[in-house]
């Protein structure tokens, strides 16, 4: 298990370096120095020179990328054009953030997702099977914006139960009560349509296993219901969602950026839009890779689930 | 076989009628079949595939897929109790207890994430009340009784690191764990080599005998009945067509049904699927002729077979058949 996950470690670096350099290559192509465009126009042209010096812009592209890439080795995403300060240091300041919003988004899926699809498969054709799945269908196609913007005008304008955005109130001191006021609604909105889908899937997964020949079996030897559906049943339903789970959160890391954006949430997503309207390149990059590194991490926690439920496979 | 000082039958079946639902309607998959079996006997019910046969021994388990299909009528009395009456808190005391099941294709029937020991040691704590341990102590005895030399290592295992030939004893050891009074075996060789086949069967014969438990047993091969059973229902589209003592089906088979199962017994050459040779195929449940339902197929037919359904008629002692040609023979 151990060795494979190490080789699976290692067949990723390639795929991250191609990321990499396609994500630099797009960057240089596109028109225009955006370096430039943040200096202060009053400043001498020797200035502009050293400062562009200083960012390395001058240099040609493979020389540039090589720089980047040795910095981001050594956990340096060089400085944001806007800000002068460390990529990182940004970072760090608002990845928690949105790591404990998609958690917490992911958590919501599931708790409210496999317990639904498992019900459905068990009660298929039944009242709540089709109201659910008019539900989930609704979840799915509805752009998370707009619930955002729905459930700000509803909940928190007219009906004052929760704030409009930011991840506390402003001035009071720390507690988790409002933290979790205010993770409520972006939570929500990001998990809907994964929500959704991994309803959909549970039920679809749910309803194969529950037709196996080994369910009978169990059910044979006299065990209640819900021992079958849930010790029987769960853990073999399971096995596919996993698989779905690991696509989940890229597209949690796509959601994030516009959950962030309206609910005002300091996190990595809030930032990768304004860096693209700022065209702030090192945090582009940045947000990218980490984008990147978090998708093959979904991966990995998806190898090691079916590692964990299904004694089949083997390493 | 009868004997009548001790004879009281462990499971009787009466009227026994299964339907499934397709669109609203009623296909009558199992239609008034009617049984019985006593300690230490073993009934054998063959018939094609389609036949209802599965679907009467799951009746019995009361296991039949709902919603889908339904018990429609008859009874099915065990030890006393009408079990289409029991309520499901009781049935879980039956099945698995009083009344264990092994099914056809033993690759599937195993749950892939349990280990072996899990599977057998849950009906043991389930049932018997047993902790954790000795239930698990005992699941590597009952697997010893079923031939497993490396029992102890064996419950540790999963079903795909099991041939198909180990997977039926364990479920076998899992169907015995209980010492059910009756023993529900379908197609269990089915899907099994031949020499492992016999191995099945043997452990069966010897598991019958120790625990003095009944037998049904589903299966397609007229040898095995030959051998194993000592009573016989043969069924066609839902309904017995014949029913008899082993020795008197095979010397004196009365229905066309059965006569027809008889000559097509292979021959040493033929492989298995064509055991069943008799020309056209089986009605399927929403195509049931409205008079006999052999008789889009039986080489006697007459004109009155397209018209009314005959009724079981006793032909001999303890021999029963459905057949228009017996009465004609009366008159
Ligand atoms: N879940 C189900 N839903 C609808 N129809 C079913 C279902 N299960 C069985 N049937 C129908 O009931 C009839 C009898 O099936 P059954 O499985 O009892 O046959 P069988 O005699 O056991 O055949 P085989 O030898 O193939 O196992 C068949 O026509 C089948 O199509
Ligand atoms: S009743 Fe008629 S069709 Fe049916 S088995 Fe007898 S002879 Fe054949
Ligand atoms: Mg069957």
């Amino acid at each position: 298990m151990f060795n494979y996950l190490l080789r699976r470690l290692i067949t990723v670096i390639p795929i991250l370096l191609g990321i990499s350099i396609i994500s630099f290559a797009i960057m240089q192509a596109a028109p225009g120095n955006p370096a430039v465009m943040t200096m202060d126009p009053t400043i001498s042209a020797e200035a502009r020179a050293r400062q562009l010096e200083a960012l390395g812009l001058n240099d040609p592209i493979p020389v540039q990328y090589v720089k980047w890439l040795s910095g981001v080795v050594r956990g340096d995403f060089g400085l944001s054009y806007t800000q002068r300060r460390p990529v990182m240091e940004m970072i760090l300041e608002r990845l928690p953030n949105t790591l404990l919003l998609m958690l917490v988004a992911t958590i919501l899926a599931m708790l409210v997702s496999i317990p639904i699809g498992i019900y459905q498969a068990r009660k298929r054709g039944s009242a709540l099977d089709y109201g659910a799945t008019v539900f989930s269908f609704a979840g799915l196609a509805m752009p998370n914006f707009w619930l955002a913007m729905m459930l700000i005008m509803l909940l928190s304008v007219q009906m004052g139960w929760f704030p409009v955005g930011g991840v506390s109130t402003l001035g009071a001191d720390f507690s988790i009560l409002d933290r979790l006021h205010h993770l409520i609604l972006p939570a929500l909105v990001l998990a809907t349509s994964d929500m959704a889908a991994l309803t959909r899937y549970t039920r679809s997964s749910m309803i194969d296993v529950l037709n196996q020949d080994y369910i009978r079996t169990a059910r044979a030897k006299g065990l209640v219901e819900r021992t079958v559906v849930y010790r029987h049943g769960l853990r073999n339903g399971l096995i596919p969602i996993v698989t779905i789970f690991a696509l989940m959160l890229p597209t949690m890391i796509g959601g994030s950026v516009i959950v962030e954006t309206i609910f005002s949430w300091p996190g990595i997503g809030r930032m990768f839009i304004s860096a693209v309207f700022e065209r702030d390149y090192p945090v582009i990059m940045a947000i990218t890779m980490i984008a990147a590194v978090l998708t093959v991490i979904g991966n990995l926690i998806a190898d090691i689930c079916y590692a964990l439920l299904d004694p089949r496979i083997e390493y | 076989m009868l004997e009548p000082k001790q004879y009281r039958p462990l499971l009787s079946v009466n009227n026994l009628r299964t339907s499934f639902f397709r669109k609203g309607v009623e296909l009558p998959v199992v239609d008034d079949v009617s049984f019985e079996v006593s300690s230490g006997e073993t009934l054998a019910i063959v018939g094609e595939s389609g036949s209802g046969k599965s679907v009467t021994s799951l009746s019995v388990m009361r296991l039949i897929p709902s919603p889908g299909g339904r018990i429609m009528g008859g009874e099915v009395l065990f030890d006393g109790m009408d079990l289409t009456m029991l309520p499901e808190k009781r049935m879980y005391d039956v099945r698995g207890n009083e009344i264990a099941m092994i099914f056809q294709d033993p690759m599937s029937s195993l749950n892939p994430v349990l280990t072996i020991g899990e599977q057998i040691a849950e009906s043991l704590r389930l049932h018997k009340g047993l902790s954790k341990g000795k239930a698990m102590h005992k699941a590597i005895e009952i697997l010893r009784t079923v031939g497993f030399a490396r029992a102890a290592e064996i419950v540790n295992e999963y079903p795909h690191q099991l041939s198909g030939g180990m997977r039926q004893r364990v479920m076998i050891a899992m169907a015995m764990s209980c010492n059910p009074k009756l023993l529900i075996a379908d197609e269990p060789t089915t899907a099994l080599d031949v020499t492992v086949q016999a191995q099945i069967l043997d452990l069966m014969q010897n598991l019958k005998k120790e625990f003095n438990s009944a037998i049904i047993l589903i299966t397609h091969d007229l040898g095995v009945v030959a051998e194993l059973a000592d009573k016989v229902i043969v069924m066609y589209a839902g309904k017995v067509v014949e029913q008899a003592s082993v020795r008197e089906l095979f010397n004196n088979p009365q229905h066309p049904y059965t006569r027809g199962l008889m000559q097509s017994v292979p021959k040493l050459d033929q492989d298995e699927d064509r055991l069943f040779s008799i020309g056209g195929n089986v009605p399927t449940p929403d195509n049931f002729p409205k008079g006999c339902r052999f008789c889009t197929r039986c080489p006697q037919v007459m004109p009155k077979c397209h018209q009314q359904q005959p009724e079981l008629i006793k032909v001999g002692d303890n021999h029963l058949s459905r057949c228009f040609l017996h009465e004609a023979a009366d008159v």
